[in-house]
Order: structure tokens, then sequence, then C-alpha cells
């Protein structure tokens, strides 16, 4: 494949969407490579899915185009893990617990916690471990 | 030479040279410690993390019929009420009422006391509900109202227990993850964890306690306060290095100020999953450089603090007292350790970044004459080392 590119995407769906085999056809028909990290799509219920889309620009657009069809609402930026930037207090107790570096000391000197939210997995044991409560999930 | 009078003078004309404990290494090393002794008035110090030996006493004035609370809680925490009428005192490490704590390990532990605290210092509207059995001059049995730290006559922050001297690292040698105050501890020496500013830390800063002492004036959470004993669990005898500074835990300063000057971004609540709540605050500690010898002191660097390595599965529960090895505070920043040839990732406790802005600020204070130093009035003890709980049969 020639000029592949990796999106990270956080999908929200509505509660009549969730029954729908989008992923399915993002691969089949979209020719996308799908790497989910995290979903809670549970029927009858609004629903979220992060997930990596790689592809060419040309599908991955076609891609995006096809979901906007749905009622669905594509983050293309937002990620289901965020980190209050008020409530962390740059300890460092998350970056020994991050297993990507996502979470790491930025500058030597000041020791100021970074948050990388490209490098991502959202495995959520930022969230499990922060004492201040820094650290939260979109769902 | 210099006294605090001399040092005094200068902050109050505004001609103080202040360096923070981070900026004086450099210093020193490049202007000779004799030259910058003679330059150099002030030093500043100063941590921020987790100190569960923290509580207020609060006074909410009298309503009308008067009450004398029996039991109290602010926002469903308990306070103690075995004091004065309508003074309560409450403990960072109070559980909410009704939290399953760890019924169904590991708690979560979400709010508790240094959680009210926060709030009471970010100004949010509290409340409070009492009870009382009544009495001739104090009729009224129950309470329930709303306040904010505006409404309260007093509140005082106290910390029995702050700044400690040195600290464990903490490791789990068992086969399962473990929840400490020192974090989640993942199983067979997959992570290590530890809880100090090093070469910002007061009191590593100033190992013999020549300056620090009880009236010593402090910068507690932005609120000017003082030390007003030694810490609980002082224990200025411990093992040192060549230099005099601590291996271990060590010396400990009790704090107090005014809850109504502080800023919130320094009182924080905090959960640890597992253990409970507790309080973290940001504690700023000037000294006078008096001498060569003190400042000599303060250019303490983190590669000559070594902090022992404890596994808090099993050692530290069981008191057996086995340090599994020394590192210095440049390995732990390093963020990788090496104990007994295997490499172990590291997380802190401490805020690095939290401390040298309180360093900062005190420095700034200091330079404007805003923060003028106190004398101590009686020093620490220095040969006090740490007593267990014996488990007796009966009284003897």
């Amino acid at each position: 494949m020639s000029d592949t590119v990796t999106k990270k995407l956080m999908l929200f769906f509505p509660k009549c969407e969730c029954e729908k085999p989008i992923i399915y056809h993002l691969v089949k028909d979209y020719d996308l490579i799908v790497n989910v990290y995290r979903a809670k799509v549970t029927p009858e219920e609004e629903g979220y899915l992060v997930l990596d889309v790689t592809g060419t620009e040309d599908h991955i657009n076609n891609g995006m185009d096809f979901l906007q069809t749905f009622n669905v609402t594509i983050n293309t930026t937002g990620k289901g893990v965020t980190r209050d930037e008020q409530r962390c207090t740059h300890c460092g107790q998350c970056v020994s617990h991050c297993p990507t570096g996502a979470l790491s000391i930025g500058d030597g000197a000041t020791r100021e916690v970074v948050y990388n939210e490209a490098d991502c997995i959202e495995c959520l044991a930022c969230i499990r471990v922060c004492p201040f409560g820094a650290c939260a999930s979109a769902f | 030479m210099k006294t605090y009078q001399q040092i005094n003078e200068k902050i109050a004309s505004g001609k103080a040279v202040v360096l923070t404990a981070d900026e004086i290494i450099d210093y020193v090393d490049k202007k000779g410690l004799e030259t910058a002794a003679e330059e150099v008035d002030v030093v500043t110090t100063a941590t921020f993390g987790p100190m569960c030996s923290s509580g207020c006493f609060l006074n909410f004035g009298h309503s009308a019929p008067k009450i004398r609370m029996t039991e109290a809680w602010v926002e469903d925490v308990l306070v103690y009420t075995g004091i004065a009428a309508v003074d309560v005192y409450l403990g960072a490490t109070q559980l909410r009422h009704g939290d399953p704590a760890n019924m169904y390990p590991p708690g979560e532990f979400r709010y508790g006391g240094g959680h009210v605290i926060e709030d009471l210092v970010a100004g949010k509207t509290l409340q409070l509900f009492a009870l009382s059995y009544g009495t001739d001059d104090y009729p009224r049995r129950e309470i329930r109202t709303y306040f904010t730290i505006k409404d309260l006559n007093q509140a005082i922050m106290v910390n029995p227990r702050n700044c400690y001297q040195n600290y464990n690292v903490a490791i789990n040698d068992s086969d399962r993850t473990i929840y400490t105050y020192m974090g989640a501890l993942e199983p067979r020496r997959e992570n290590a964890s530890y809880c100090s500013a090093g070469q910002l830390s007061p009191l590593l800063n100033d190992p013999h306690y020549d300056t620090i002492g009880v009236g010593t004036r402090v910068w507690l959470a932005g609120a000017h306060g003082h030390v007003y004993a030694e810490g609980t669990q002082h224990a200025g005898a411990c093992e040192r290095t060549a230099d005099g500074v601590p291996m271990e835990g060590a010396g400990t300063l009790a704090l107090t100020a005014d809850m109504k000057q502080m800023r919130p971004e320094f009182v924080r609540g905090v959960s640890f999953r597992g253990y409970g709540v507790s309080l973290a605050v940001g504690v700023g500690v000037p000294i006078p450089i008096l001498n060569p010898g003190v400042l000599k002191r303060t250019c303490v660097r983190d590669r000559d603090i070594m902090a022992p390595v404890t596994d808090y599965s099993s050692d530290y529960p069981q008191k057996t007292g086995r340090v599994i090895a020394h590192v210095s505070y440049e390995q732990l920043r390093s963020g990788e350790i090496e104990i007994e040839g295997r490499k172990v990732t590291v997380g802190s406790l401490s805020s690095y970044y939290k401390a040298l802005e309180i360093a900062n600020l005190l420095a700034d204070e200091v330079r404007r004459g805003d923060f003028l130093l106190a004398e101590p009035s009686a020093p620490l003890p220095k040969d006090r080392a740490m007593k267990p709980l014996e488990i007796r049969e009966k009284a003897s």
C-alpha cells in the first residue's frame, strides 16, 4: 500500500446505531486496517469506540464519509482519556504505570509531566493510579 | 558570619540575595563557598506531597439557640468534637460516611477529609451537620447549615508531621499487586515509588537542624505559618552518610498556618486506591545563610542523598527493618533504578515541579521584603530515635 496514514478516532454511537456492523464495512468496503483500543457499545444504549484506522488518505476520507451517513459523531482530536491540567500536580506517579510513555517527564529541569495523547492506548492505568484524580475517561 | 537581624534588615530594605536550593548548587560551584556565603542571604527550600498527618481546627461561631456539638460531619466526613462547643478538628485521612473502604478491594476512596480541606480552601460551600445531647446552656440538639471558609471565625491548618527529611522507596516483592500509601505497586518489583523533593527538600538542606527549629517561619500553601514543634516520629538519630545526610526518614516538622490565607492549588485532597484518602500540601522553608557551613549544607545534590528501598508486601507491614538497597535521588529521577541487577521503573508521589514553583514563589516574597525570617525559639532534638509500640499481655 502506498502512502498510508493512520488516524485515531473516537466514535460516539447514539442509541439507534449500535446494532449496525459499521466496523465490518470500514474493513470490507473501504479497505481500512482497524485497530480498536477500547469500545463500549451496548445494545439499547449509547456507545463509544476508540480506534486507529490505517489506509490511504482517500480510503480514510471515504470511510469517514460512510460513517457520516449514520448518526455517528466522529471526534478526530479529543480522545477517550483526558488529563485535567488544573488537577495534575506533575508528581509523576502515573509515569511508571503508563505502558507506552504517553505520560512522561518532559523537561528534566522542571520535571513537568507531559501527556502525548497520540501515544495513549487507553489502558486506563493512569486513571487508577493518579492520587489527584487528574486523568479521566470519556466513557 | 551573619545574624538573623542583619539578614532581616536586608530583606526589609529589598536588597536580600535569595536563591533556591536548586540554583544555589551551581552558584557556589562558580563563586566558591566563602564568597557565596558573603553574598547570599537566604536559600529557599520546598516540598509538595501527600502528608497524612494533616488536619485543621475550625471554629463555627454560635447559632441561636446555641449547640455544644458532640458529633459532627462536614460534607458527611466525621470531624472530632471532643473539644470546645463549636470547635472541631477535621483530619485529612477521615473517610466519608458510608464509604465502603476496602470492603470490595481495592477501594476507590474518592472523597474524604483531605478533599474537604481542599474544598474549604477553594472557597466552596460545605454542609455542616451536628448533633448534641443538649444542656441548659447549649439547648440545641441538632443543626444543619451551609458555610464557606469566610463564615468561619478560624480555620487553622495543623500538620503534626510534615516535611519528612527523607523517605523510603517502595517496591513489591510479592506476586500480586499491592495498594499502599506509596501508590499501587506491581508484583515482582515491576515498579518503584518514592516521595521526596530530594535536593530541594527543607530538612535535607539543613540535615543537623542548625537553622530550622521551633518558631521558624514557613510558607504553608501560600500562607505564612511556622514550625510549632518537632513533627511526630521526628527521629534525628538515624543512619547518615559521611556528609551527615540522613539515609532514612529521620526528622519531621509540625507546621501550622491560617487557611484563610492559603492558595487552593497547594492544598489538594488525594485518593490512594486500596489505601485511603489524604492531603497533599506545599511547604516552603527559607534557610538563612548565617555562615559558610550552613551554605555548604544547602548545596546538597540529588546524587548525595540516599533513600532506602523497602519491600511493602512483607518487610514494611511486618516491620522486619530489612532494607534491600540504597539508591540516590539522582538515580530515582532518571526514571529507572537497578535493584540486585534488575531494572525497575520509578514513579514519584512528591511533585518536584510544584516544589520548584514554591521555592521560587517564596524566593520572590523574600526578595520583595514580604517574608521576614524568624529565629527559632528552640532547636529540634538531634539525638532521639524512633520507639516501637510494644504489645504487652497486661499492665505492669
